[in-house]
């Protein structure tokens, strides 16, 4: 068991938990994940390391809402557990001297690239992070990006907050203002992604992005997390999960996140309709979202 | 019953096993085999003429007394039958249902010769079977070494070693790293052929008897080899993390919607209890004809799994025929019995999907047996103009694994030959003095039996290096006492 020692809310539908995991914590690298079971017959699903304390023995994870496990996970408060956390997983970061690296976070992304804008820094790097969200209530970690970073951009889509507009749009302006950006780092939904390694791709910036395929194993047992890199496949639990974006065939990993829609619809709907620990879990929620939120509606 | 001349045990006919009608057990996940009743154990038991040169034991990879638990047996002294057995053999119900008996023990079974051999493995299971239920643990805590080991994975090789260095004395870790202890027996045999509460009742003797297992580590992650013997304080570590990676064939298509490995089928169904899903929260895709490539184990497993879950038809494609499918005959037979189609002698080319990236059939070629290969089976060529489809929707790979590189890489200095499996000399000890390996990281895929096999032989090396500070062949040194 794993004990969660603190647990807030950061957006809405965005829940930043400290989890006890000594182990996690030792060897944990930027660019690691975790994959966590919430309780006995719960699936296994991936989730980035945004942050560890060694002494304390603690790893934080940022866990956005999106089906019923993550909903689970996201309704855990301070004392309560996790029954499963396994760790790190993955290849970490390559962290070189760029001399000017770009992070790029959209949404629960930037809890990827926050742990490696303070090693980039530490290679010697200039820093700069664009990160975004629908409106001002989901950007994410700005502060936080603040401490490593040499500039941060926050963007929203509504214009609610910062730069108005995509990431992507903020970073090519970046890109033609500076020339002398050495390589982008991104996280976030595939969509954004693709379209980065567009961007990314005319200029020949060298550019990484952290894939976030369906998982079970995460040690390399199961090819369930197969992407197509570069015409090969690869296993993003242990080859990745960050790969060259330019060469990631996303069209194909977008598909693949599709296969299970309809399960995870069933599932999302038995805990919201049909029993009483979904029932539960939504009243819980409902509270910690009008804690979160100050009682202002979604 | 010695009383019994050895013509009257020759007019004895092999017990059947009592198994699930087909009909039903293709619906269910319980197990097909329900076991041999006493009478029927005791029956078969005296079918066996007890040779004085019993050609069984050496037929067993760990060499069980065969004549003498059977003799026991006979007797209907059930407890003493059971001595016997757990004295060479730490997991016999699981191994007499997962043993591929008709290759060794039964094999060389004189009885084999004309006729049927002995039913060893049915009776290897009631003994166990009966001594879980009957028998507490009789376990004399030995005297504590101050020796510590390491054991990298739960399989039946971590699992044995582990048992076998308690027996010594020393204190053992196994680190595994999915969230249930077992290894193959948890995650890929599945429940109606090795119901996992044999599984857990197995991995629980081990902990009374001190073995300490911690989930949720994987070595090369969360620590690396080194770390467990510099940092961590273990005088000695047995890998056994099995075979690892799965092999896909490099066909067209392998990336839709639909297609997956064996070992992500079974994981989801097995482990993770997909076939439960809405009690258990992880999916599986539903579909009403599947296609499995493969012939072994673990190909009969994948599609009698998918069978139970309503696949009709499941269909197994293999590359050559019937007779040269490496899987347990018992398996190739309850398929066959549960409505298996079998497609010998061809072999997919490519996976066909639809519009929406779902897969939708997959296309073969049938080919004919040519000359002998290396492995001195005839090699399969493919027919010209011979391409057809099967329509399905799932379609899955079962055509063996790799070595798992995660640990091997961040181990520096561990040899490993050109397939990636871990080298070790004739006592299991790697190229690093104190690391030993066994199972299928060395072997490449065998057998449970195998991997226990090496799993005790290495707990016997492993404890005259600590104790004498040599492995057998005295090559290394053991630097650190307790
Ligand atoms: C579907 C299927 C059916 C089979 N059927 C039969 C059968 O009927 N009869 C038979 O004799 N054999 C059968 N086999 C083969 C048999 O299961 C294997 O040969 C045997 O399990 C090998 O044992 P092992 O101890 O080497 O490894 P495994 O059983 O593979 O166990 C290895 C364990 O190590 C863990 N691990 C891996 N890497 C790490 C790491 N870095 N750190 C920590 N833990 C790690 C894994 O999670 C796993 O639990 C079958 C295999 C499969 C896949
Ligand atoms: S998650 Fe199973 S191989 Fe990557």
């Amino acid at each position: 068991m794993f004990t969660v020692q603190e647990a807030q809310w950061l957006t809405p539908k965005v829940r930043r938990l400290l989890v006890r995991a000594p182990r996690v914590a030792r060897s944990h690298r930027p660019g690691h994940f975790v994959i966590v079971r919430v309780h006995e017959g719960g699936e296994r699903i991936p989730l980035t390391i945004a942050n560890s304390d060694n002494e304390a023995g603690t790893i934080t994870l940022i866990i956005q809402v999106v089906g019923a496990t993550t909903e689970k996970l996201c309704a855990l408060d301070a004392g309560e557990s996790i029954a499963n956390v396994v760790g790190p997983l993955g290849r970490p970061t390559e962290i070189e001297n760029f001399g000017h690296a770009v992070l790029v976070g959209g949404g629960v992304g930037t809890a990827v690239i926050y742990p490696q804008a303070g090693a980039l820094r530490a290679a010697g790097n200039r820093v700069t992070a664009i990160i975004g969200g629908r409106s001002r209530e989901y950007v994410i970690l700005e502060a936080e990006l603040g401490a490593h970073c040499d500039e941060v951009f926050p963007c929203t889509d509504d214009g609610s907050y910062g730069y108005h507009g995509f990431v992507t749009a903020r970073l090519k302006e970046l890109i033609e203002e500076r020339r002398d950006v050495g390589a982008v780092l991104t996280a976030g939904p595939v969509p954004m992604m693709r379209a980065l390694a567009g961007v990314t791709r005319p200029f020949g910036i060298k550019t990484i992005a952290s894939l976030n395929p369906v998982m079970v194993d995460g040690t390399g047992m199961c090819g369930g997390c197969r992407v197509t890199v570069d015409g090969k496949m690869k296993f993003a639990c242990v080859d990745g999960p960050e790969f060259d974006a330019h060469t990631v065939d996303f069209a194909e990993l977008t598909d693949r996140l599709s296969t299970y829609r309809d399960q995870e619809a069933l599932a999302w709907n038995r805990l919201h309709e049909f029993t009483e620990a979904g029932a539960a879990a939504r009243c819980k929620m409902r509270e910690l979202e009008e804690a979160a939120t100050g009682g202002r509606p979604l | 019953m010695a009383a019994l001349k050895p013509s009257e045990r020759m007019k004895i006919p092999r017990q059947p096993m009592p198994e699930q009608e087909p009909a039903q057990r293709a619906a269910n996940f319980q197990e097909v085999n329900c076991g041999y009743s006493a009478e029927a154990a005791s029956t078969e038991a005296c079918r066996c003429l007890q040779c004085k040169d019993a050609k069984c034991v050496g037929g067993c990879p760990v060499n069980i007394d065969i004549p003498g638990f059977v003799d026991a047996l006979a007797d209907g002294d059930l407890s003493r039958a059971a001595d016997i057995l757990f004295a060479d053999n730490v997991l016999p119900g699981i191994t007499g249902r997962v043993c591929p008996q008709e290759t060794q023990c039964e094999a060389v079974c004189v009885r084999a010769k004309k006729g049927t051999p002995v039913g060893i493995g049915y009776m290897e299971r009631f003994v166990a079977d009966w001594a879980r239920q009957h028998r507490k643990d009789l376990f004399e805590p030995p005297t504590p070494t101050g020796f510590r080991v390491a054991v990298v994975g739960s399989g039946p090789g971590g699992l044995t070693c582990a048992g076998e260095l308690a027996k010594r004395g020393h204190a053992v870790t196994v680190f595994e790293a999915l969230h249930i202890p077992g290894g193959v027996l948890v995650y890929g045999i599945p429940e109606f052929r090795l119901p996992k509460a044999i599984v857990h009742a197995e991995v629980e003797t081990l902990r009374r008897r001190g073995v300490e297992i911690v989930t949720d580590v994987v070595i090369g992650q969360t620590y690396t080899i080194h770390e467990l013997m510099k940092g961590e304080g273990y005088h000695a570590v047995f890998v056994a993390n099995g075979a690892g990676l799965p092999v896909f064939q490099g066909i067209p298509g392998e990336n839709l919607k639909g297609v997956y490995s064996a070992n992500e089928f079974l994981t989801r169904v097995n482990l993770m209890g997909a076939y439960r899903f809405g009690e258990t929260d992880t999916p599986v895709i539903k579909a009403s004809q599947i296609v499995v490539v493969g012939g072994g184990n673990t190909a009969m497993d994948s599609v009698r799994t998918a069978r139970r879950l309503g696949a009709s038809p499941a269909t197994l494609v293999y590359r050559r025929s019937r007779e040269e499918m490496p899987a347990r005959v018992e398996e190739v037979k309850h398929a066959e019995e549960e409505g298996v189609v079998f497609r010998m002698l061809c072999n997919p080319l490519e996976v066909l999907g639809d519009d929406k990236g779902w897969v939708s059939g997959v296309r073969c070629i049938r080919m004919e047996l040519g000359d002998p290969d290396a492995s001195g089976r005839r090699r399969p060529v493919p027919i010209p103009g011979s391409e057809f489809e099967i329509p399905c929707q799932v379609f899955i790979e079962a055509i063996g694994t790799k070595a798992n590189p995660l640990l091997t890489q961040t181990t520096p200095g561990l040899q490993t030959n050109k397939w990636g499996n871990i080298v070790v000399d004739d006592n299991n000890m790697t190229s690093i003095p104190g690391v030993f390996a066994g199972g299928d990281i060395v072997r490449g895929g065998a057998t449970v039996i195998l991997a226990m096999g090496d799993g005790k032989h290495a707990a016997a090396a492993i404890h005259q290096y600590l104790t004498t500070g040599c492995s057998g062949n005295g090559r290394a040194k053991l630097n650190a006492v307790p």
